[in-house]
């Protein structure tokens, strides 16, 4: 029985890495109706430029939660630079070009990055360094929960609740639905679209550079190609949960992680990625919106 | 637009010095062709298992200056050619390309990781140009043909030791086993672990199984905890046992990991840490062995890289000196002459042990067992075929 209750909260954790990862690409296709598949290169970028941050501060030195904060914010900003980058000269001249374009674009992106990563970090996984280490474990009648991992479910869910704030409670928010629900109407009514998509990019971006740093300092190996699977998954995750839907990607992603967990552990191991794309198939056959999503009707 | 268009010709021009850097070679000497003996080397410089390449390199590169100080090879130097595979097959098979068709190779040395030794062997066997690969430990290797030899023992007899030394020195009566099912190398060391632990009569409780790109080994640690093995073996590569160990002491388990030559390298300690502490590995030689041989070789090794060699490096080394002892007594590079030599190598000094090449082209040799302590190995005891 302790085994099955360790089981759930190995898979709530790992969801909750999902969800961090699958709440930018579910934001960018609610508004955009582009699947941003650099998206988890940002992520990448993230894990990287909070290494280096650390390593250049030397923050492994003396771990505590505000070199954390800071390493997070660092890479935050930086991914949101990373993703203004490339929405504006990768997306934007093909703004009024048909989707299929700006969906090669975005692969060809996330090549680009990989392996403009490889050239820069080199190939060889890094270690990550330990800038936070919370005290002991916490175990409850052996259960084991790692304190990071509970952070990483809290900070997800905090994203959660603030990505919600912002496109149902804020102007930006008001604006980014009503570019979402037609771009044209919105600029003839005299809202920046432009900017109103740079902004959303950013944000993504940053959520993806937080969790970049979080990975890191759970599973402490990092490598350019480290964003490949964990993109996917989260890609599965925001499509079960129904595309387009910040509450969905989450739940898509808990309900992923969980999955994936008991696949290993009542079943075998080397099905855990066949589990993951083969609930894709089951969703796109079943309930093409998703868990969570409307039943819209597709514009491309 | 403008903006994007000179954006656009600058990303492809760094696409392409970024293909052209990758395939770039490094010779050492340079001498026109002829008046040296050019030797290929494939490796993993960078990838998941970079250290392997590059221990593997520094072994064969001392090994060399060694010998061209001394006067080369029947009169000429030798000239070594090497080319980094990233840790990906279909690199490899394009570097032993390129060195057979280009530059005209008189030998191979490489790979480390069996499943690379795989996907260039073929070519090598086909081109009848004799490979010799450090480190590669599956049997099938070798098996491809009759040009394709190592100069380490075989998966089936490391994890056969593992078993013994799990039996009989940690009296471990019940294992559990993780096992990486994409390398060939870890499925062929789990296979002949459960074979020869079960004909000893102890009982594997649970066989596990993950891949490559994973970090996440919680739910098969999770399982494993519940049948409270006494030891788990193992067999992957260091980057990712350094996670396991990590992940294994997050739950609370406490039994011995146990592994391969797969986990020797300095990164080990960086990514397990602690985690590791107290495991047990099986590996080619051991640093603390006193023969004069192998402090001989520790001592020109570090003063040439200032770093005590590791089981990889000395493989690398042996590697290259059992090749130019063949070369030298075939008396010359002709591809027919050096595989027979290669052939009948038989009781070579080599500082891994004696080297004798046997019918199947594998060395014979002792294992020796490692215990992780103190962020190093130490010697615990040495098992023979």
């Amino acid at each position: 029985m302790i085994d099955f209750f360790q089981h759930v909260i190995n898979g709530l954790s790992l969801g909750s890495i999902y969800a961090l990862i699958a709440l930018g690409y579910t934001m960018v296709y609610g508004v955009l109706r582009l699947i941003n598949f650099a998206h988890s290169e940002v992520y990448m970028m993230g894990a990287f430029i909070g290494y280096y941050t650390s390593r250049m501060f030397q923050l492994d030195q003396n771990p505590s939660f505000m070199n954390l904060l800071l390493v997070m914010i660092v890479a935050m900003a930086g991914c949101a630079v990373i993703g203004f980058v490339i929405e504006r000269f990768a997306y934007r001249p093909l703004r009024g070009a048909s989707g299929i374009n700006a969906l090669i674009t975005a692969v060809g992106v996330s090549l680009f990055l990989q392996f403009s990563g490889q050239l820069g970090f080199g190939a060889d996984p890094k270690f990550y360094p330990q800038i936070y280490q919370p005290a002991g474990e916490w175990s409850v009648g052996g259960l084991q929960v790692n304190p990071l991992q509970m952070i990483v479910a809290v900070i997800a869910v905090v994203l959660m609740l603030l990505l919600q704030y912002i496109i149902f409670g804020t102007r930006l928010g008001r604006a980014m639905r009503a570019v979402s629900f037609s771009r044209d109407t919105a600029r003839l009514m005299g809202i920046p679209t432009d900017l109103v998509i740079s902004a959303t990019f950013m944000i993504g971006s940053a959520l993806a550079g937080a969790a970049g740093v979080l990975v890191g300092l759970i599973y402490p190996k990092i490598d350019p190609l480290m964003g490949v699977m964990p993109g996917l998954k989260a890609f599965v995750a925001a499509v079960v949960g129904g595309i387009g839907n910040v509450v969905g990607a989450v739940i898509g992603a808990l309900l992923l992680g969980l999955s994936e967990e008991f696949v290993v552990a009542f079943g075998r191991s080397t099905f855990r990625d066949a589990l993951a794309f083969g609930l894709l198939i089951l969703i796109l056959l079943f309930r093409p919106q998703g868990l969570m999503g409307q039943n819209l009707r597709e514009k491309v | 637009m403008k903006t994007s268009r000179f954006l656009a010709v600058l990303l492809t021009i760094g696409f392409v010095l970024g293909c052209t850097k990758k395939g770039d070679q490094t010779t050492e000497g340079g001498k026109p062709a002829g008046s040296s003996i050019v030797i290929g080397e494939v490796g993993s410089f960078t990838g998941d298992t970079a250290t392997f390449g590059i221990s593997t390199h520094q072994g064969i590169e001392l090994a060399t200056n060694e010998l061209n100080k001394a006067g080369g090879l029947l009169g000429k130097i030798v000239e070594i050619v090497k080319y980094d595979n990233q840790g990906k097959e279909e690199e490899a098979a394009t570097a032993t390309n390129r060195l057979i068709n280009q530059h005209k190779v008189a030998a191979i040395l490489g790979e480390v990781a069996s499943r690379r030794s795989k996907a260039m062997a073929p070519i090598a066997q086909s081109n009848k140009v004799p490979m010799v690969s450090p480190s590669s430990t599956n049997p099938e290797v070798t098996a491809i043909g009759d040009y394709i030899f190592r100069v380490c023992f075989i998966d089936p007899f490391q994890g056969a030791v593992m078993a013994r030394f799990a039996f009989e020195n940690l009296k471990a009566k019940k294992v559990a086993i993780l096992r990486d099912v994409g390398q060939d190398y870890s499925v062929g060391l789990a296979d002949a672990f459960t074979e020869t632990y079960k004909k000893v009569g102890g009982e594997i409780v649970s066989d596990q199984s993950y891949t490559e790109k994973d970090v996440d080994f919680k739910a098969q640690l999770t399982a494993i905890r519940g049948l409270n093995p006494e030891a788990i073996f193992v067999p992957g590569y260091y980057t990712q046992v350094g996670l396991i160990a990590r992940q294994a002491r997050e739950l609370g388990i406490k039994a011995p990991l146990l592994g391969g030559d797969g986990w020797d390298s300095p990164k080990l300690f960086e990514i397990g840490g602690k985690a590791v502490e107290g495991s047990y590995l099986s590996n080619h030689y051991s640093p603390d062995d006193k023969s004069e041989l192998v402090q001989n070789f520790i001592k020109r090794y570090k003063e040439a890289y200032g770093q005590i060699p590791d089981g990889l490096a000395a493989q690398g080394y042996d590697a290259a000196m059992v090749l130019f002892d063949a070369i030298k007594r075939a008396g010359s590079t002709d591809a027919k002459a050096l595989r027979d030599a290669l052939a009948a190598t038989k009781e070579y000094p080599g500082v891994t042990g004696k080297i004798t090449i046997d019918d199947k082209r594998n060395a014979s040799k002792p294992a020796v067992v490692l215990k992780v302590e103190n962020g190093g190995f130490s010697y615990v005891t040495s098992i023979s075929p």
